[in-house]
């Protein structure tokens, strides 16, 4: 029983919450990834590409609302994400045409496009908060929770509640969902397969009549639906403000580079990895440890490694020992 | 058009737009952007350094320049004895412990052989974070408890604030030094975003440990260099000059504080100038660009990259920590909720790529310019939309959006004119010689 009630309150805060976050992470580098393997520069525009992607999603959806339209239990934001990513995607393709085509052409050195980027974020930043200002949005709607703490309490005889808020549900399950569809397409299909060979050997791909601009389009469209989804996801199951999205670009890049540039699996497996350290160094365990631990052994202190505030350190140290010990990376990204 | 002419009617287009604020705005206005022109064209000359001398990619600007205003706080702010003897010693031996600590990881993970010191090393580190917890979380809980709402801090040195910039320096000097031992060797893009990362750390360490610098209570009213306005408009004597001026009295001690702080922002920038003229000019300069261009070859003719790259890294980060000791003594207050990566350091490289990376000169200008604009943006935006939305009725909700949105431009402009300048004049507006 004890065991049981410390693994509940385990689950109910570090677990779950840890889940739901590194599918965000996940699917967020997921799109880092993808430039990089394709387009070979780390963009720093991603956040704001993130954060555009969730507004066009939130102007919709608060349309959707205006006109009575409701998917009943589920938020009425997943009607609209096909909306935004089709914004998202206009605004990337655009971005794409009028700024990046003229460096790829040129084929400059990496780190200028990393520049272009960061002038391209400016940009996002300021369409973004031009559009829809830089308060905190709440566009969550719908049933709040799969399963309340206290249900739970009564169904399980616990004394530790479990609750799982919908949104939490919603995300992992879209993740897998779009994780699955993307190893599908990047495995199965030829638009996918020519992505992969372009990104191992850009001369033998150009050389087997790939068309360099075609995998670049499909890719930039893969971006906008992912960092449409990642950010709208995150955006439920927090709440969207737009600095806060400039500034999951620090934990998205360690998920990408923990994982290995370039690696698609990586990218999913640095999200959980940067996820979980975050959320259990800043864990208070007083409370966990007080039911596995014996009476005897049981902590005083709150146990919380490092507060909240410093969940960048914890990301940023695990991303320095990544670097420092394995630069490519767990699944042997690019290292070039 | 030479290099030379040209230079000089740009830094002249600057000067007249300056002017141009205090002829119509007011000379207030203008010697405020003059004076934060000054100290952006100091953090623009750090970047410079690292990007256009080394090619280095930091964009940690954030954390130096914090580092600098925490090292005016800690320098010119009185000591709270109060709180020396509350919990000092015992939070010293706390930071002593843990630097002990760290030192010894290295040292194993150096002595040992491979195999079992990865476990040694983690077991030292986790053994050392609690005994570190155990004896610095009372010592914090102690100092803090020192009158909260005044100080609960260790406070200063209590030693003159301009004091402070060298010591900003050398306190960036350090921790870039730290990082540059770590992070240098990585390639480009990991070194962006290892010094991203630094930056947020720095940030997030001063606004959470509150023994320091009080953390986001915000430590106000730091000394200053200069004369209080109220001390002057009470000074008969200055009064008497001002009315001889033909100026009032308030306008008069106010134009004075702030040509008191321009000219001691130029004296620092000019300084700085010379001696990096001067670097550039010299053969460690010359070697530097030829790191920049092309390492191999440099590694090959026998020169250490990876030093020289720490040496310039540190010398660069100095600099940005003396430009943040200098902003932060002009505020005259430390608030660390206000340092934000887009203003403080996305902007500093908008200047160095706008002024033209690898000239000193193009920097400074580069600093001007784009603060110049970048306060001057919203007034001229304020004015686009009131033409704009002229024609549309009064109450509709799309104008009040427009106008509201108007303080948006700022980053909106600074996209705009980043790409324009990467695009058309990549080399930016004074090109590296």
């Amino acid at each position: 029983m004890e065991f049981l009630n410390g693994f509940v309150a385990l689950a109910n805060f570090v677990l779950i919450p840890g889940v739901a976050y590194g599918s965000q992470l996940a699917l967020g580098a997921l799109g880092v990834t993808l430039i990089y393997g394709i387009l070979r520069f780390s963009n720093f525009a991603h956040g704001d590409t993130m954060a555009f992607g969730t507004m066009c999603t939130i102007l919709v959806t608060w349309g959707l609302q205006g006109m009575g339209v409701s998917l009943g239990p589920l938020p009425t934001a997943l009607l609209a994400i096909p909306f935004g990513i089709l914004g998202c995607a206009a605004l990337i393709l655009f971005t794409d045409r009028v700024v990046y085509r003229f460096y790829r052409a040129q084929r400059v050195k990496p780190v200028i496009m990393v520049i272009v980027s960061m002038g391209v974020m400016f940009i996002y930043n300021g369409v973004t908060r031009f559009i829809i200002g830089t308060e905190d949005q709440n566009f969550a709607d719908g049933e709040r929770f799969l399963i309340g703490a206290r249900e739970f309490r009564t169904l399980t005889g616990l004394d530790e509640g479990l609750a799982i808020r919908t949104t939490q549900g919603l995300t992992v399950v879209t993740a897998v969902i779009v994780v699955a569809v993307l190893f599908w397409f990047l495995n199965r299909t030829r638009t996918g397969k020519s992505m992969r060979a372009y990104s191992d050997n850009e001369d033998l791909a150009l050389l087997s009549g790939i068309n360099p601009e075609r995998v670049v389009m499909v890719t930039w469209l893969i971006v906008a639906a992912l960092a449409t989804i990642a950010g709208v996801l995150y955006g439920l199951d927090k709440s969207f403000k737009p600095f806060t999205y400039f500034q999951l670009l620090l934990p998205i890049f360690a998920a990408a580079i923990v994982g290995g540039l370039g690696s698609p699996l990586g990218a999913i497996a640095g999200g959980f990895v940067i996820a979980f350290s975050e959320v259990a160094i800043t864990y208070a365990w007083k409370k966990v440890l007080g039911y596995w631990m014996p009476e005897s052994l049981a902590p005083d202190s709150l146990v919380q490694l490092m507060s909240t505030d410093y969940k960048f350190a914890v990301s940023f140290v695990i991303l320095l020992i990544v670097l420092l010990f394995r630069p490519t990376g767990l699944f042997r990204g690019k290292s070039v | 058009m030479s290099d030379r002419l040209r230079g000089a009617l740009l830094f002249g287009v600057v000067a007249l737009l300056i002017l141009g604020t205090g002829i119509v705005q007011s000379w207030n206005s203008a010697l405020l952007i003059l004076n934060m022109g000054l100290v952006s064209a100091v953090m623009a000359l750090g970047v410079n350094l690292q990007w256009g001398f080394a090619g280095l990619f930091n964009v940690g600007v954030m954390g130096f320049v914090a580092l600098g205003g925490l090292a005016t706080v800690l320098v010119s702010m009185p000591p709270v004895s109060a709180a020396w003897s509350a919990g000092a010693a015992r939070l010293f031996l706390a930071l002593a412990l843990g630097a002990a600590c760290v030192g010894l990881a290295i040292l194993v993970w150096k002595r040992l052989r491979r195999g079992v010191r990865g476990w040694i090393v983690a077991l030292v580190l986790v053994a050392g974070f609690f005994a570190f917890r155990e004896v610095f979380d009372p010592a914090v809980a102690l100092i803090e408890a020192v009158d909260p709402a005044a100080t609960g801090y260790l406070g200063g040195l209590g030693l003159p604030v301009v004091l402070a910039w060298p010591v900003g320096g050398v306190l960036a000097a350090g921790v870039a030094w730290l990082i540059g031992k770590t992070a240098l060797g990585l390639r480009s893009d990991y070194l962006a975003i290892a010094t991203l990362g630094i930056a947020e750390i720095i940030i997030a360490v001063i606004k959470n440990e509150d023994w320091l610098a009080r953390g986001v209570k915000n430590v106000i009213g730091l000394p200053r260099p200069v004369p209080y306005e109220i001390d002057l408009q009470n000074d008969p004597g200055f009064v008497q000059s001002a009315a001889n001026l033909g100026v009032d009295a308030t306008t008069a001690s106010t134009l004075y504080v702030k040509l008191g702080y321009g000219l001691m922002f130029a004296a620092v920038l000019l300084i700085l100038l010379v001696l990096a003229q001067l670097a550039l000019k010299s053969p460690w300069g010359r070697m530097m660009r030829a790191i920049r261009d092309n390492e191999t070859a440099a590694r090959a003719m026998g020169k250490d990259v990876t030093g020289r790259h720490l040496q310039i890294f540190v010398l660069g980060s100095a600099i940005c920590g003396i430009a943040g000791a200098m902003m932060t003594t002009l505020d005259g207050q430390l608030t660390p909720g206000t340092y934000q990566p887009l203003r403080y350091t996305f902007l500093i490289w908008v200047m160095v790529i706008v002024g033209g990376s690898g000239n000193n000169f193009g920097a400074v200008l580069g600093g001007f310019l784009i603060w110049f604009l970048w306060v001057q943006v919203e007034p001229i935006g304020q004015a686009v939309m009131t033409f704009v939305t002229a024609g549309m009725a009064d109450g509709s909700w799309l104008k009040d959006h427009l106008r509201d949105s108007v303080q948006h431009m700022r980053l909106l402009t600074m996209g705009v004119i980043l790409l324009l300048v990467l695009r058309f004049s990549p080399r930016g507006l004074l090109p590296e010689r």
